[in-house]
């Protein structure tokens, strides 16, 4: 696994946040925002591209793209894959951005407005694409299985990761790469998110601004960063002698077929997806320990998750624990689906779940055990990762501890 | 600075190779710039030196001297 959140980078900084429920919302510094609604977000101030990739490349990638190949190559080493010879023609990417390239978009389009589209660089239709950190990607590490990325708004690394499940499942690669990067800290996002009126205006005190299922919840907050894990085949991961996180057990997705940005209150959408979730695993409900929820701190989404947990799970829904990563590190978008399900596997690994901070006034509407403010230890040995996105699209992954042949 | 000199800082800005490696017999080539990076290379210089350079222009431009002999030219 390779992650670059708000919270730190890297898995050991990234479970230390986690597990002392570190915020890492802040001011936005990116540019002046000063005039918007929301003023806050959760960024990657440090983030050095140069330390991961070579500079020449580095100027030719949107920061999405930068975030992505970054946390690939943690990811691969992680894994132990550059110490080893592998076929990488056996070897894909399936890695999803929400927006993609929006930063380059915003620069370019002033050049072209100030100077005449003479001065557009010639690298801002690759710097833009979606699929271009999956690209670089597979241009960096040499694979030349399928490369795919899925662009389903803020579910799109969670359907990168279950895609990349099945592409291994049918066995068209024994290995993915698998994930998603987001950077969309910049002024028409920020603007656009703010017109519909989707941000916490929380600015005086950005670290508790993102609230999820607390009652004074009033929007989520934008992060930049990605998340990749390396998907593998049981038969080769051990035959090599990889360390096994964890199972993708199952991948359940849906649509709410309802609204292009609200979320079905009734839950239907969301509890099919988990449902599929399950079904696909052979698991039984009650069989799930805790759910990495989406949790997004918005009034109609975490009012309504809860309601599709209770659908999907009946009596168990009060006793499995459920904990909003996005309390921390805000709402990565594109690539929340998979850092927060790196999350979940640190919580696996680790036997603990991590907290929902900023848990402090109860909704009556929210009424499941949301692991409030502090780390947990508990048996963790199924979970769940939650993932909704614009477009009424829903995507659920479904995880189990290995145990063993 | 005059007009090599010139090229060559924004040669090795924009494509980061090390400015003493540059001479005016470089090609393009041998810093291994593709097409990409010479059209964004050659905004530059338009930029720079407040002139326009047309593709079939471009197209002659093999080494480090061909562009300065260019600009020499139109300057």
């Amino acid at each position: 696994m390779g992650v670059i959140s708000p919270i730190g980078s890297g898995k050991e900084e990234f479970w230390q946040g986690l597990l002392s429920g570190r915020s890492g919302i802040r001011k936005v510094t990116a540019f002046d925002a000063g005039g918007y609604p929301c003023q806050i977000a959760g960024e990657i101030p440090d983030f050095d591209p140069a330390r991961y990739l070579d500079r020449r490349e580095v100027k030719k990638m949107d920061r999405f793209t930068q975030l992505g190949a970054a946390a690939a190559l943690m990811a691969w080493h992680d894994a132990g894959l550059d110490r080893v010879g592998i076929d990488c023609d056996a070897v894909g990417v399936s890695v999803g951005s929400g927006i993609g390239g929006i930063r380059t978009l915003e620069e370019q389009y002033r050049l072209l407005m100030e100077k005449g589209p003479r001065r557009v660089s010639p690298f801002l239709v690759p710097a833009l694409a979606a699929n271009m950190a999956a690209g670089y990607i597979s241009i960096l590490l040499r694979l030349r299985g399928p490369n795919a990325a899925a662009a389903t708004a803020c579910a799109s690394s969670s359907h990168a990761i279950g895609d990349a499940f099945r592409v291994i499942q049918r066995g068209e690669a024994e290995i993915m790469v698998a994930g998603g990067a987001e950077a969309a800290i910049s002024q028409i996002a920020f603007a656009g998110f703010c017109s519909a009126r989707a941000l916490s205006t929380r600015n005086h005190e950005p670290a508790r601004a993102s609230r999820p299922f607390d009652r004074e919840r009033d929007g989520f907050v934008i992060g930049e960063g990605a998340g990749i894990v390396i998907l593998e085949s049981l038969d080769h991961a051990l035959k090599r002698g990889a360390h096994i996180y964890a199972e993708i057990a199952g991948y359940g997705m849906s649509a709410d077929a309802y609204h292009i940005t609200a979320p079905d209150p009734e839950g239907e959408g969301a509890a099919l997806s988990m449902q599929r979730a399950l079904d696909s695993a052979g698991l039984e409900p009650e069989a799930v320990d805790y759910i990495n929820a989406h949790g997004t701190s918005t009034e109609y989404n975490d009012r309504m998750e809860t309601l599709a947990i209770k659908k999907t799970f009946g009596r168990h829904a009060s006793r499995l624990a459920v904990s909003s990563t996005k309390s921390m590190i805000g709402h990565l978008l594109g690539a929340a689906g998979a850092v927060e399900l790196i999350a979940t596997l640190l919580c696996m690994e680790h036997q603990t779940a991590h907290p929902t901070i900023n848990y402090e006034v109860p909704d009556p509407d929210c009424d499941l055990d949301y692991v409030p403010n502090r780390a947990r230890p508990m048996k963790i040995d199924v979970a769940l990762s939650n993932s909704f996105g614009f477009g009424g699209t829903n995507a659920t992954l479904a995880v189990k501890r290995y145990v063993g042949a | 600075m005059n007009i090599e000199e010139r090229v060559k800082a924004i040669i090795s800005e924009q494509l980061e190779v090390p400015l003493d490696s540059l001479t005016a017999e470089t090609t393009f080539e041998e810093i291994d710039a593709d097409s990409l990076d010479i059209v964004e290379l050659v905004m530059a210089l338009e930029e720079e030196f407040d002139l326009e350079i047309s593709d079939q222009e471009i197209e002659n431009i093999k080494t480090i001297g061909d562009i300065v002999n260019y600009i020499e030219s139109r300057i």
